[in-house]
């Protein structure tokens, strides 16, 4: 009875914060890392996490990459005369002090040839790169296709 | 021969400030005037026909007697589209049953991957009063041409993504351009904007 509890608690619980998981690599806080479900795997998937570097050295991320996609490349929305396009971004810079996120509507990862269609509740690691702070790998939760963002208790 | 360099010289600075002063009026003149310049058809003339994700042939002129919100997107695109259809999901629901008396057209500028049958798949996660729209790609430009919106095919590796048109159109029930809420405006705004049409 008692593991069922637990079970059954670690199911309420672990489940729908796993985006709000919080990542440490040196001087970098890593968190909300998310996704959003796509309609089968022919389209590209998206990737946002929000990255605060509280040292005196400014970093960048330079690379992701995952199982989940055959190749996961770093974009930016731009709007220019209110038309929309998405360059690639060879690196994008957390400088010291400062945070950065990977939002919809900026600084995204787009996730090109995934290897199977992300459903809302799944998730799936991602690994990122810093120029100076190394790697860390974080686990990135699919969301819905409507999703804005995690619903994360930010005061803890 | 002093003096005629001197000319010379000042000639050459004003020549540059000249060009200075006139590349700042050009460039201000193109920041201020082109979206003045580039306002949508009214819908009474506009002139196209697509097919909507649930197979009903469409044309401008059906719209007219209902205000219109109109967005232009594809399905492969992962970031701004999804974005845009979901405030828009959120204007609808927060307008309610007003929601109800709107043309809310999502057009796919990439019908070549937007085939009626995607375009349902895809809208299935969206507010179901957005008809999405697509059809031959002849037909596609002239409606962009109507709005005097823009967009291009561009490609990435062996694929290819497409820049667009970000904002949202809004006319009035007659067919008269309204406004836009930019892509990047807050979207505070927006809802205002769309309640002014029903006024």
């Amino acid at each position: 009875m008692k593991p069922l509890i637990l079970s059954t608690v670690i199911a309420l619980f672990a489940t729908p914060l796993l985006a709000c998981e919080t990542f440490t690599l040196g001087d970098l806080t890593i968190e909300h890392a998310w996704s959003k479900a796509t309609i089968g795997a022919a389209r590209p998937g998206v990737f946002y996490v929000e990255i605060t570097n509280s040292g005196d050295t400014d970093d960048a991320l330079v690379s992701i990459a995952t199982p989940a996609a055959g190749m996961p490349m770093l974009h930016e929305s731009v709007v220019t005369d209110g038309v929309a396009s998405m360059p690639h971004a060879m690196s994008i810079p957390v400088a010291a002090g400062q945070s950065v996120a990977l939002a919809p509507g900026g600084y995204h990862g787009m996730l090109m040839g995934l290897t199977m269609a992300l459903k809302e509740g799944d998730s799936f690691p991602m690994t990122l790169s810093f120029q100076n702070a190394g790697e860390i790998v974080v686990n990135v939760e699919v969301l819905s296709l409507r999703a804005e963002g995690p619903d994360c208790d930010d005061a803890n | 021969m002093r003096r005629r360099q001197l000319i010379l010289g000042l000639a050459g600075a004003s020549a540059a400030l000249a060009f200075t002063l006139g590349l700042g009026w050009w460039q201000s003149r193109n920041r201020v005037q082109s979206p003045a310049a580039l306002l949508p058809l009214p819908i009474s003339e506009m002139n196209f026909a697509l097919t909507s994700h649930h197979g009903e042939a469409v044309r401008p002129a059906d719209w007219i007697g209902r205000p219109t919100m109109a967005f232009f997107g594809f399905t492969w695109c992962p970031d701004v589209c999804p974005t845009t259809l979901s405030d828009i999901s959120g204007w609808l629901e927060e307008l309610g049953p007003d929601a109800d008396g709107l043309n809310t057209v999502f057009i796919s500028v990439d019908p070549e991957r937007d085939t009626q049958q995607v375009l349902a798949d895809y809208l299935s996660s969206f507010d179901p009063r957005i008809n999405g729209l697509t059809g031959p790609l002849a037909e596609v430009e002239r409606a962009v041409a109507g709005f005097r919106a823009r967009f291009e095919k561009v490609p990435q590796g062996s694929d290819y993504t497409m820049d667009h048109t970000a904002g949202v159109f809004l006319f009035h029930a007659d067919g008269r351009f309204a406004s836009i809420i930019d892509y990047h405006e807050d979207r505070r705004f927006a809802l205002p904007k769309i309640r002014r049409l029903f006024a």
